[in-house]
């Protein structure tokens, strides 16, 4: 996530500092077809192979071998404690934040095995963002909210500040928030509604061109009006982005969705177009969850 | 899923069973109208066939009510899916019944004597009726055995279809004042034909809820 890598401090430095060079030791991920031109799907987005995770003792992930689609919504369900937030924090490995993870297997984005040492996190994050359950902007104005990973990945140089405004709009209004907030960039952002700035906490991503949104429940803290809006941006962005999506909400699954993940314990129990999960699962454990049966 | 919705569906299936069981009542009076030369059994069928209409309402309002209420998912939704097709299936074995006694009154065939005794039509009648009442059963015990039977039954009855009609064309061509009665014969067999159909219908329906696997129209 760009905006837990550097201080206010860095934020308010005059020019946006130029990307840091990567260590001859890290390898970036493999570029991203440049916009507007067609991307090649790729056969999966996220691939996972016998991926393993602990935290100390506890085995939070068993064996999990799935193959998210590209350019699809995939949701992750199940119940409280079957590993799915671990599993999409795996996706840009935010789970290295806490101590005593260990991991094993393999988790391939964009052809690359994330878990080898040489990758460098930077890069990862900037492919793979992340948008949490609460809507966490910075406390500084939109603009700067907007263009904060820009500058730190040194995405727009101060040459280029139309450039950088023009990136900014973009974003704004592929999130649909522009019309409301063009004419109070300077605002802070912390004053904007809960649903803007869940908006605005997924626009800010998209100036550095990800390949993978992950949200883990981006609709807890909003009613239900504000959850329709973001519900519909998602709607939006699914032909462009890959998007996984943590929710405990059975029909916010089926609304969103194209394919759904399942887990029960750490595992996989099943992988499939949301449309078939819900009307004919093939594990009975699945069928007793999304019924309301299980326990 | 709450209890409660547990309790509303099982009721629903009870009604579904106590509709199947009026429309079964129903073919076994219309042939027994004709076999006991019996016209107050075609006023039972009439009657039955508002009840029929009753229930075909009530189910269809109740399962609404529950996909509206409970936004069931998986089994579930296939279960109440199924019950309004299978729902209409009984209705339209009921409106078999009828067209089979309105047959029976416009071509007199109550009155006028038998043109032959009546053998492979009530047997295929019994049939008919019997494909109904284990469809039924493969619906209550969610049994993907009986619905199978119930669809490889369904060939006994076409061919007693093609040989009543067969028969009944020699009679037509021997004297042409047999050509009512055997008219008569022809669309009432043709009737339980269909009932037969309908039988098979609700158990592809009942295939559908067990394994979410749509068979209908599946070749070979």
């Amino acid at each position: 996530m760009t905006t837990s890598m550097a201080s206010s401090a860095e934020l308010d430095a005059a020019p946006p500092a130029p990307a840091p060079a990567a260590p001859g030791a890290e390898a970036a991920l493999p570029a991203a077809a440049p916009e507007p031109g067609p991307r090649v799907p790729e056969e999966c987005g996220v691939l996972t192979r016998g991926f393993n995770l602990w935290y100390g003792d506890f085995q939070a992930l068993v064996d999990v071998s799935a193959c998210i689609k590209p350019r699809r919504i995939t949701a992750l369900i199940g119940p409280s404690g079957c590993g799915k937030t671990t599993l999409l924090r795996s996706f840009n490995r935010m789970n290295e934040r806490f101590t005593g993870v260990r991991t094993s297997g393999e988790i391939s984005i964009l052809g690359k095995n994330i878990l080898d040492p040489d990758v460098s996190l930077i890069e990862l994050r900037k492919a793979v963002g992340m948008v949490f359950q609460r809507p966490n902007p910075l406390p500084l104005s939109i603009y700067e909210n907007m263009v904060f990973g820009l500058r730190i990945h040194g995405g727009a140089g101060r040459a280029s500040r139309a450039g950088e405004r023009e990136t900014v709009e973009k974003a704004l209004r592929e999130v649909f928030l522009w019309d409301a907030v063009k004419d109070r960039l300077g605002a802070r952002a912390t004053e904007l509604q809960l649903e803007q700035q869940q908006k605005l906490c997924i626009a800010r991503l998209l100036p550095l061109k990800p390949e993978i949104l992950l949200m883990d429940e981006p609709c807890s803290a909003l009613d239900a009006e504000a959850t329709e809006a973001v519900e519909e941006l998602l709607d939006g962005l699914r032909s462009r982005y890959t998007i996984v999506i943590v929710t405990h909400n059975m029909a916010q699954a089926r609304r969103v969705s194209d394919d759904c993940l399942f887990m029960l314990s750490g595992r996989l129990v099943e992988q499939s177009p949301t449309a078939e999960l819900f009307v004919n699962p093939r594990d009975k454990r699945t069928e007793e969850y999304i019924q309301g049966r299980y326990g | 899923m709450p209890k409660r919705f547990d309790d509303d569906l099982n009721k629903l299936k009870r009604d579904v069973l106590a509709m199947g069981a009026v429309a079964e009542g129903m073919i076994r009076k219309a042939m027994a109208a004709l076999v006991d030369r019996n016209a107050a059994l075609i006023k039972d069928v009439l009657a039955d066939e508002d009840r029929l209409d009753e229930f075909q309402r009530a189910i269809d309002n109740e399962t609404v009510r529950l996909i509206g209420v409970y936004t069931p998912v998986a089994g579930d939704l296939r279960i109440l899916l199924m019950i309004t097709r299978i729902n209409a299936e009984l209705e339209r074995i009921g409106d078999q019944a009828v067209t089979i006694c309105y047959g029976y009154e416009s071509l007199k065939l109550i009155e006028e004597p038998p043109l032959k005794p009546l053998v492979d039509l009530p047997r295929m009648a019994g049939i008919a009726e019997g494909m109904l009442h284990r469809a039924l059963e493969a619906f209550l015990n969610s049994s993907e055995g009986d619905a199978e039977v119930v669809i490889g039954t369904d060939d006994q009855v076409d061919r007693l279809n093609d040989q009543i009609f067969r028969e009944l064309l020699t009679y037509m061509l021997g004297d042409p004042r047999n050509i009512s009665r055997s008219l008569g014969l022809i669309l009432t067999a043709r009737a339980f034909e269909r009932v037969a159909d309908h039988a098979v219908n609700i158990a592809e329906d009942v295939v559908y809820i067990v394994r979410g696997e749509d068979i209908r129209h599946v070749k070979g």
